[in-house]
């Protein structure tokens, strides 16, 4: 039969990769049909809340819940004596510690969880909370974190023996009862000669501060145990239910197989909702203990305060380099504030994540980097908030490092970056610290972002603004903020990257049904990622069947295949991977049909975009469509019927997107008010699936990374009291605050990935914090500015220019 | 010592009676009473705005309106504003120009934008920005909610002028 | 984030609103709107057993302006003020300033009597009000009473009005001259990390009269009588204004917050005021 369509047509039919289809979630976004944790609702459910310490560091006295016993409608108060018996007053934290899920004799931060209440509604839970009544004996706090490493205040009980002697910790031994682990990477000895023998180092101490996810749907869960088939159904904001199911599996007794977990649409996760939270415990605890589902939901003040904070890293720099700008080595180290238990979400060999990326873009020989971790009386964490594990973290040191070395040197920081970045012939290239990027074309991306933006233009402006404020003609600087960042995602290989022994890797099953629609799950669960849509793009491409006949699910563990989860940017690196390696064996066997079908042998048919067609005669193919029906529908000898395959994808390496981010600021230096006069971001993430999804996940991380650099913070006083705890003082931009920014791109595919794409949602954060605060610290170089902590908000701008006498 | 009183609001055209404590919070009789589930929660302090509805005509966070307040009114949310046989200019706009990512602000957004959108039919981007401030999103970073806006606007006045 | 209990009332007349004050005493508090109430209700840190709602209370809807002044009812709201053009026309600081508090749903709901009444320091109307030299109007048991803007406020969350009294109406004479409202804050939404009023009067080219209030920078509004006379015949050049400046920081007393710590704060209420000033001026 003659074909009336083109070729190109037959693609875009498909809306494959490469094109900007439209999401198939907006629908029942934009008509309020989400489903999201708070909108379940089961006969009989009941709702769980949280009585929490006020204070930041106090001994337990006594808790007495008789009076909130008697508001009606308030069925029980649980508290850690309750917990006990099962084991489930502590609970594994994904880094190797463990977590209170119930004060046990003693809180450590403020905000935790004392007793958990149950009642009827909302309404009477919340009359409950205010009518249990806690004794408390307040301690000393803690919330310095180099004062916690020489205090006499123990934090932990059990982090010493009987003797007071500190015990072994979950990474090797404790230097002092507060200290959680030292991790380290690269050559220690060797960097040390290198930095003392150089004939140019700079130095620099840098506080990556504190601060939070804060998706807009806070964390919650419903729990429903049934007692009849004793099977527990378990709703929640999970960014990895697979793990949830196994990690409730090992705290509950009850089997795997008994377990059904379930993330429905999520309001945003950002990191905050990968790990588990007393919350999750005693919703589970109180469901089978009551036989009636129960549903917990946090308030704001609970998310900001207690759930999993980010960053809270101190980093001290060393950077060495020949006088000509060559950088010859790099030394770091971490003191890292984990709060009152460590309960950060990194694969196990890694406890300060993938900090060891901090070499960066640039071509270092020699590197060393410490990491201490440290108790404080704040809340427990960290989590990687829009990166990959501790990336912000890492990439912020070395860009500002870069800077820092750019003053010593009197060098443009642009120049300095382009001779020392890893060069592509040099790709894959491994780092000092240990990783192996897979590709990179560093030099390309520089050289067009420099030119989009006019950097020479911009340098001679900021220059010539420099002489005007000096003159007294403008109280506005300019900053030209830079920023080249190297991510890696995708985690991750076996071999290195478990999550509580569960290797990282992903998978996809599919079903193609006989009249040649399909279904695809997935172990990842989209947050607003737009997996439903992207994912079908490219089985379309895979497969031949068009992306609008292809259903994708995921975060349903009975139907899911095992998964670890989205954070990180390690959908499309490891499950997208898994989704076009079950493509493939989905087309491996339509190709043995079509043959079948066309009667010549399987090596006399190739692929053709939605077809398979016999080598050398066009006219004679098999659509994809005809394909599934036959496999339905024909005795193929050798061939079972069906047409249906599964991939659990182990990556051989991790992926590492790259890009170049420039800013163009203006500064007020008498009130700090800031205004982003232009922000240009090229990102390079391999080959693109979706680039309206990309461009979409571009703003969003970079508005994060405006809100982190400028203002965004969890913040504490001397008492442990948090002081941001709401959104009037943690700073959320409006539209109002956030400027347009122009998205550019180049593409460097990874070799090792099926089709060659690196992940792209987390890049923009963690390119676009150091590029918002270089902005604001170049703006001030001039004056003398090496350094300045972030948050850039009004009042600590307005104190570096007075700090540098620029009010006169 | 429960105080339930008799309130009745019509909501999306529909009146609804019932009992229920003063203290109700608006937005808990519509997700919970009323199981319109569109209007979402994301704060205690009336920052985030994706609360939002519109009553007797005006914007307001349900989250900061007592039961007993709205007694009498007539209150829309997003189900009231287009279903899948009669879908609002902006309900297409957002889709069309990736207005949202994970969709929990997008009820609020989309209802306060039906009503910017009344005050001012041709609105710039700085007024779209500005009449939209109430409104946090964690996602998009508002550059696609403002090409929506925008979109939906132009769409809006192109019917009005050919229907005139 | 559920409040407590309360017992609710939406009284159709003020004489229903007096007698339940009255029977509750403290235990009872009237709300317009309710977004300073209702938020503090939620988190637990304001109790009022007794809630009386005053939507339907009749009277206190409305701006009427005549030829000297302008009288607004409490329960005007924010976006009545911004949307009414005579309003605009015969008082533009009001609309400048309205614009500036808070976000556009809380604009619909807010009003006027709601936002001066209740002694928050961060609220912006209260110094407007005083900058303008309006007059409040409450009513008790005992009848009316007009109490000035400018005798109003005694200290944080205290003000003249006596628990058991209303405020009913805002009276402003009309201004003169040119205006400003300038107000600096971390976002949309935020109060006032410093905000200035100005209305100015220019005669043959020097200052005739100047009215100053600045926001947040103390436990109440701060009306500067010195930063007027320092302004007052002068040509408002930067010598006038920097004297202006530094008396109105003799005037002010701005706490340590997480906006900032004081000598910021002093700082950027100089620049706020200046800039106020500059902008009223050549509007002058």
């Amino acid at each position: 039969m003659k074909d009336e369509v083109t070729r190109e047509e037959r693609v875009d039919n498909l809306k494959g990769m490469g094109c900007s289809r439209k999401r198939v979630e907006d629908a029942r976004f934009t008509q309020g049909k989400g489903n999201y944790v708070d909108d379940v609702k089961l006969d009989g459910m009941l709702f769980g809340d949280f009585v929490r310490s006020p204070y930041a560091h106090a001994r337990i006295k006594n808790i007495d819940t008789a009076a909130a016993l008697e508001v009606p409608g308030v069925l029980a108060v649980l508290t850690a004596a309750d917990l006990e018996p099962l084991g489930l007053h502590w609970m594994p934290t994904l880094a190797g510690d463990k977590q209170m899920v119930l004060a046990d004799g003693k809180v450590l931060f403020q905000g935790q969880e004392v007793a958990f209440v149950v009642a009827e509604d909302r309404y009477a839970a919340a009359d409950g909370i205010e009518l249990v009544e806690v004794e408390y004996e307040e301690l000393e706090v803690i919330v310095d974190p180099f004062k916690s490493l020489e205090s006499d205040v123990v934090l932990r009980e059990d982090t010493v023996d009987e003797n007071g002697k500190a015990t072994d910790g979950a990474h090797g031994p404790r230097k002092h009862p507060n200290h959680i682990f030292t991790w380290n990477a690269g050559d220690k000895e060797p960097t040390e000669e290198v930095i003392a023998n150089a004939e140019i180092v700079a130095e620099e101490s840098m506080y990556y501060h504190r601060t939070h996810p804060c998706p807009l749907e806070t964390c919650g869960c419903v729990a429903s145990m049934d007692k009849v088939n004793g099977k527990l159904t378990l709703w929640g904001t999970f960014q990895a239910p697979h793990a949830i199911r196994t990690i409730v599996s090992l705290i509950s007794g009850l089997e795997e197989h008994n377990i059904r977990v379930i993330s429905p649409d999520i309001g945003g996760g950002f990191g905050n909702k990968v790990g588990a939270y007393p919350g999750y415990v005693c919703s589970v605890v109180a469901s089978i203990v009551t036989g009636k589902p129960v549903k917990w939901i946090e308030d704001r003040m609970d998310n900001l305060m207690t759930t999993a904070f980010a960053r809270d890293y101190w980093m001290k720099g060393k950077i060495s380099a020949t006088p000509e700008g060559k950088i010859t080595g790099l030394h770091c180290h971490v003191t890292a504030d984990h709060g009152g238990f460590d309960a950060c979400a990194d694969p196990t060999k890694f406890p300060a994540g993938f900090m060891n990326i901090c070499t960066g873009s640039y071509d270092i020989p020699t590197a060393y980097l410490e990491v201490d971790g440290v108790y404080t009386n704040k809340a427990p964490g960290g989590v990687s908030y829009r990166c990959s594990f501790r990336v912000t973290e890492a990439v912020y040191f070395i860009e500002r490092m870069i800077e820092v070395l750019a003053i010593k040197l009197d060098m443009d920081a642009a120049e300095l970056r382009r001779i020392n970045f890893i060069k592509k012939e040099q790709f894959p290239y491994t780092a000092a610290l240990g990783w192996e990027y897979d590709s990179g074309d560093y030099h390309t991306a520089w050289d067009k972002a420099l030119k989009a933006v006019d950097y020479d233009g911009l340098r001679a402006e900021q220059a010539q603004r420099v002489e005007d404020f000096k003159a007294g003609k403008t109280r506005k600087l300019m900053g030209i903020g830079l920023s080249f960042f190297t991510e890696i995602v995708g985690a991750g290989p076996v071999k290195n990257c478990d999550i509580l022994g569960l290797g990282m890797f992903d998978s996809c099953e599919i079903r193609i049904h006989p009249t040649g629609s399909a279904i695809a799950r997935l172990g990842t669960i989209s947050q607003g990622q737009g997996h439903a849509t992207t994912f079908a793009q490219i089985l379309a491409s895979e497969i031949g069947l068009p992306a609008d006949s292809i259903t994708i699910e995921e975060g349903d563990t009975d139907t899911a295949p095992y998964g670890l989860g989205t954070y990180g940017s390690r959908s499309t690196p490891v499950a997208g991977a898994a989704t076009a390696m079950a493509g493939r064996k989905i087309r491996a066997k339509a190709q043995m049909i079509a043959a079948y079908l066309l009667e010549v042998h399987d090596d006399d048919v190739e692929f053709d975009v939605d077809r398979f067609v016999v080598k050398g005669a066009p006219e004679k193919f098999k659509t994809m469509k005809e394909i599934a029906f036959a496999a339905y529908n024909q005795a193929i000898p050798g061939i079972e019927p069906g047409l249906e395959a599964v991939s659990y994808y182990d990556p051989p390496n991790m992926t590492y997107p790259f890009g170049a981010y420039v800013c163009v600021m203006d500064v007020d230096v008498d009130t700090g008010v800031v205004d982003i006069r232009r922000f240009y971001a090229l990102d390079d993430c391999g080959t693109r699936i979706n680039p309206m999804i990309i461009e979409g996940q571009v703003h969003g991380g970079l508005t994060e990374a405006l809100a982190v650099a400028l203002g965004q913070e969890i913040a504490y006083d001397d008492m442990g009291n948090c002081k941001t705890g709401t959104l009037m003082d943690f700073f959320l931009p409006t539209a109002w605050e956030v400027p347009n920014y122009e998205t550019d791109f180049t593409v460097t595919p990874s070799p090792h990935h099926p089709i060659g794409a690196k992940g792209v949602g987390e890049s923009p954060h963690v390119g676009g914090v150091p590029c918002f605060s270089n902005a604001v610290q170049d703006a001030f170089r001039p004056f003398g500015n090496t350094h300045t902590n972030m948050p850039h908000d009004h009042w600590r701008i307005w104190k570096t220019a007075n700090d540098l006498g620029l009010h006169g | 010592m429960s105080n339930k009183q008799h309130y009745k609001i019509t909501v999306n055209g529909k009146q609804e009676e019932f009992l229920a404590e003063p203290r109700e919070l608006l937005i808990y009789t519509l997700r919970e009473r009323l199981n319109i589930t569109g209007p979402h929660i994301g704060c205690e302090t009336s920052h985030c705005g994706a609360c939002t509805v519109t009553i007797d005509g005006k914007s307001v966070k349900a989250c900061t309106m007592f039961v007993a307040q709205a007694d009498g009114k007539d209150v829309t949310t997003i189900e009231g504003i287009g279903g899948p046989d009669d879908l609002h200019p902006l309900q297409n706009a957002f889709k069309e120009h990736h207005g949202l990512q994970c969709g929990y602000c997008t009820p609020g957004m989309i209802t306060r934008a039906t009503k910017l959108l009344e005050e001012n039919p041709n609105p710039t981007e700085e007024e779209i920005r500005f009449g939209m401030a109430g409104n946090i999103c964690r996602c998009t970073g508002y550059q696609n909610i403002v090409k929506s806006i925008q979109a939906a606007a132009a769409e809006m006045s192109a019917a009005k002028e050919a229907a005139e | 984030m559920i409040p407590a209990s309360f017992e609710y009332y939406r009284p159709k007349d003020m004489a229903d609103v007096l007698t339940i004050l009255e029977e509750h005493g403290d235990d009872a508090r009237v709300m317009a709107g309710g977004h300073s109430l209702i938020p503090m209700m939620k988190l637990r840190m304001a109790d009022v057993p007794h809630l009386i709602d005053l939507q339907d209370v009749g009277g206190m809807s409305a701006i009427d302006i005549t030829s000297d002044s302008i009288r607004i009812g409490a329960l005007v709201t924010q976006a009545d003020i911004i949307d009414n053009a005579e309003l605009a026309r015969v008082a533009p600081i009001l609309k400048e300033a309205a614009l500036q508090i808070a976000d556009p749903q809380v604009r619909y709901m807010g009003t006027v009597g709601g936002n001066v009444a209740n002694g928050d320091p961060g609220n912006d109307m209260p110094g407007l009000m005083q900058c303008l030299n309006a007059v409040f109007t409450v009513v008790g048991a005992d009848g009316e009473r007009d109490i000035p803007a400018r005798d109003f406020y005694e200290a944080a969350y205290m003000t003249a009005r006596e628990d058991e009294e209303v405020l009913t109406h805002v009276t402003v004479p009309k201004p003169m001259g040119g205006y400003a409202y300038e107000k600096q804050k971390r976002k949309i939404g935020d109060y006032a990390t410093a905000a200035a009023a100005v209305q100015i009067i220019k005669n043959g080219g020097t200052c005739a009269s100047v009215s100053i209030a600045m926001t947040n920078l103390s436990d109440t509004p701060i009306y500067s009588e010195a930063a007027g006379a320092a302004l007052v015949g002068t040509t408002v050049d930067d010598a006038a204004l920097g004297a202006a400046v530094a008396a109105m920081l003799g005037d002010i007393d701005p706490s340590e917050d997480n906006r900032g710590p004081v000598a910021f704060k002093n700082h950027v209420a100089g620049v706020i005021l200046r800039r106020a000033i500059e902008r009223a001026w050549s509007r002058a």
